[in-house]
């Protein structure tokens, strides 16, 4: 058998398993742990699939800010699950509906790895040989000239700060509103305004 | 606070090196897997780590909560600042290469280590933000 073929069948399954458990289990701050051990777990999926930035990411966010997030809302409530297992019927029946439409649309998606994707003819040479800029365009001596003078071998960087500078800078600006939003939300009261409220 | 001497000691070791590691993946997106996103959570958890095994008021003392604010702004600033600098210096917003006219391709590259500076700067005090309100610690 293909040992990368089981390693991803492994791996998929760890997830699966992992994923339900931390559902299932009424302890919360076994929850937690479960939901850090499946960000840990994507981590090593996409390193599995060549995409070292987002596992990076996962590995940070999922299995490590994330965790430390809902471990600190569990301190302030309890550790265990109020409200009972009882099974919400219609729920059930539209994620199904919903799963299989979606696991129908993977059938028409082009197989891992294909080098005729779609995603892969388009733009994506543009941007792994980085001739899409005005730098490259300057070039007067006919030599070809990358987009960046090889200064930025990751072509993840290059793609999220400069071809697609706009996206991230608004990114940037959600994260920041979110921060800003926490910081009105939770600041404690002012002195004055306590008074006021008592009276 | 914990009162474990291991965890600790341990915790008191791995800081400084959680902290280098952050600004490597900072400083190395442009080279490596990271970026500012990246390196600004690695930051955070460096700090995390601090007032989860100290007391959070030491934490406080190390990296005032004012000083996180600040950077918060700053970072989001820092982006849009390069960008509109690159509209000042007669470019596109955020057309990088026009920073340096002698050099555009050198001048793309400073300009993406600035702008993931700024990512970096605000999701590292996003993420400590969020962690402080939510366990109540910084007032």
């Amino acid at each position: 058998m293909d040992p990368v073929l089981l390693l991803d069948v492994i791996l998929l399954l760890l997830a699966v398993t992992t994923a339900i458990t931390a559902m299932a289990i009424r302890d919360l701050l076994g929850s937690v742990m479960l939901m850090g051990i499946y960000g840990l777990l994507m981590a090593v999926i996409w390193a599995d699939l060549f995409a070292m930035d987002v596992s990076f990411t996962e590995a940070s966010v999922g299995a490590g800010a994330a965790t430390i997030l809902l471990l600190s809302a569990l301190t302030r409530t309890g550790t265990r699950e109020r409200t009972g297992g009882d099974h919400h019927l219609p729920a059930l029946v539209v994620v199904l509906i919903t799963g299989s439409v979606l696991i129908h649309g993977t059938s028409q998606m082009p197989a891992f790895g294909d080098p005729q994707a779609p995603a892969h003819i388009h733009v994506a040479p543009h941007y792994l040989s980085q001739d899409i800029g005005k730098v490259s365009q300057k070039s007067s001596d006919g030599a070809t000239r990358r987009d960046f003078g090889d200064h930025v071998p990751n072509t993840v960087t290059a793609v999220l700060t400069a071809y697609r500078g706009y996206d991230t800078m608004f990114e940037t600006v959600v994260i920041f509103s979110a921060g800003v939003c926490l910081v009105l939300l939770l600041r404690p009261r002012s002195p004055l305004r306590r008074e006021q409220a008592d009276e | 606070m914990s009162e474990s001497v291991v965890l600790r000691t341990v915790g008191g070791m791995l800081f400084p090196y959680i902290l280098v590691y952050g600004l490597y993946v900072q400083m190395h997106g442009e080279i490596g897997p990271g970026g500012g996103f990246q390196a600004g959570i690695l930051i955070a958890a460096a700090f995390i780590l601090h007032s989860l095994l100290f007391s959070p008021q030491g934490t406080d003392r190390l990296l005032p909560s004012r000083l996180v604010d600040i950077a918060m702004c700053s970072g989001v600033l820092l982006y849009i600042g390069t960008g509109v600098l690159c509209l000042l210096m007669g470019g596109y917003f955020l057309d990088y290469s026009v920073l340096i006219p002698s050099d555009p391709a050198y001048a793309e590259a400073l300009g993406m280590t600035l702008v993931e500076i700024g990512v970096g700067l605000t999701v590292a005090s996003v993420i400590l933000t969020m962690v402080r309100k939510i366990r109540g610690e910084a007032t």
